[in-house]
């Protein structure tokens, strides 16, 4: 269920240093979270392309990712070109629609799929847990960290239990549908998956100080910075430099 | 419900940050040592559990559960919820990191406000009234998610009043359907595990 089939792979994005790639993420997202200008939208188009040439992924597949993203999207175009004040283009019966709020529409629209095509490209071509160690190394408070591994580690295997669950009362003639019986069930059938959490949680941490645990956690596996890191740093760095420049400047 | 990407102005964008920066600290203090394997745990359930469908009407919602998170974590609602929604946005691409402030203080602020609400009240002896608690969780999680999400919108810009209402009234049957089915986990707790009710 939660496995990321495009952290596998050989290419040069999947080798770069997740430490850059949040980074580089974090600064692209912000910057262009909030930019209305087409100029600087057509500059920042350039880079999940070339991107998407280095990490050698599917076109295919990448499509199939960002489809259910434009849901609200697509909610957003039934409703603002409507509502956004301006010069009328045509109208739908009451209703008119202005130049300005097809513009607007357009520009969310880009935006939010460059957001998400670069996020997408960024961070899925690394497994989890080089992220969430990444995470550490950039600072951030290490309980939340281990929350961060811990959750991650146990959603399989909590999903299992509730496979197993389910099927157990789909065994039993379960038919879920719009009724009291339906509800119960499955509130039921969470508290069951609450109850387990629960007690495995238990036996981790008794597991844990058995262990010898003392509040860290270590790590066999170790990042080492390359000079292509660096490289690609730079390049990144430059690629910003444009990007501020156009929005500011 | 999730706000994309790209779409807030820059000060809800900064607020909702702030607002889960503070949430997310208090939340992490108030944790000791032995309590982060339950936390994560109990963070995986949620997790999983609000991928399940329930039928409403002719069509299907997925759960939210975010009164029940609140009860069950407090304070810790808020890194809870964080991890579910940063992982949904690695794995999914639901969401993304720009909104990711304001996403969590939509689902977490309402969960803590019924832990504040409703902790005391769901340990009550008869298990009725620990599952009106636990209804009242529910629903009222729904409604203030759906009621801070529609202001998100609206702060953003006046133009986007009607995505707003239409964001309320889609939440309006869900609200229902979650108070039941958080009004039946509560009476199931509370006759299994009490300890759980118990934080």
């Amino acid at each position: 269920m939660i496995d990321s089939p495009f952290s596998q792979g050989k290419s040069i994005l999947h080798a770069l240093d997740p430490r850059v790639k949040i980074l580089v993420i974090s600064l692209y997202s912000f910057l262009i979270a909030v930019e209305r200008s087409p100029a600087v939208l057509l500059y920042a188009s350039f880079l999940p392309l070339v991107l998407f040439f280095l990490s050698r992924l599917r076109i295919k597949e990448v499509a199939k990712r960002m489809l259910p993203v434009n849901g609200f999207i697509l909610l957003l175009w039934l409703f603002l070109p409507f509502s956004f004040p301006g010069e009328q283009v045509f109208t739908l019966g009451p209703l008119a629609a202005t130049r300005e709020g097809i513009f607007y529409c357009l520009i969310l629209t880009w935006k939010s799929n460059l957001i998400f095509l670069t996020t997408l490209l960024l961070l899925s071509t690394s497994p989890i847990f080089h992220l969430v160690h990444a995470l550490h190394h950039l600072k951030l408070p290490s309980r939340l960290v281990q929350l961060f591994y811990f959750t991650y580690r146990y959603i399989p295997v909590m999903h299992r239990e509730y496979t197993r669950l389910s099927q157990a009362a789909k065994v039993r003639g379960f038919q879920p549908g719009n009724n009291l019986h339906t509800y119960r069930s499955t509130g039921y059938l969470i508290g069951m998956l609450i109850l387990r959490a629960y007690e495995r949680s238990q036996r981790i941490y008794q597991a844990m100080l058995a262990r010898g645990f003392q509040g860290t956690f270590w790590t066999l596996h170790h990042f080492r910075w390359r000079k292509a890191d660096g490289l690609a740093g730079l390049i990144f760095f430059l690629y910003f430099l444009g990007l501020c420049y156009l929005k500011w400047l | 419900m999730h706000i994309s990407e790209g779409i807030l102005s820059a000060p809800v964008l900064l607020s909702g940050a702030g607002v889960t920066m503070v949430g997310t600290a208090l939340g992490l203090r108030g944790m000791k040592e032995e309590k982060i394997p339950r936390t994560a745990l109990l963070s995986s359930a949620f997790f999983v559990a609000s991928l399940v469908h329930v039928p409403v009407g002719p069509s299907s919602a997925h759960l939210i559960l975010n009164g029940l998170v609140g009860i069950l974590l407090g304070w810790a609602a808020f890194p809870a919820i964080l991890l579910g929604l940063t992982l949904q946005a690695a794995l999914f691409q639901f969401g993304g990191l720009t909104t990711l402030g304001v996403n969590t203080m939509n689902m977490a602020l309402p969960a803590v406000i019924c832990y504040f609400l409703f902790h005391v009240w769901v340990k009550n002896k008869s298990p009725a009234l620990a599952g009106i608690a636990g209804f009242l969780a529910g629903f009222l999680g729904v409604l203030l998610s759906g009621l801070m999400v529609a202001l998100s919108l609206v702060f953003t810009g006046e133009y986007f009043r009607q995505v707003a209402r239409l964001v309320i009234i889609v939440h309006l049957p869900i609200m229902f359907i979650e108070g039941v089915v958080t009004g039946f986990i509560v009476v199931f707790l509370r006759k299994v595990k009490p300890e759980i009710l118990e934080g």
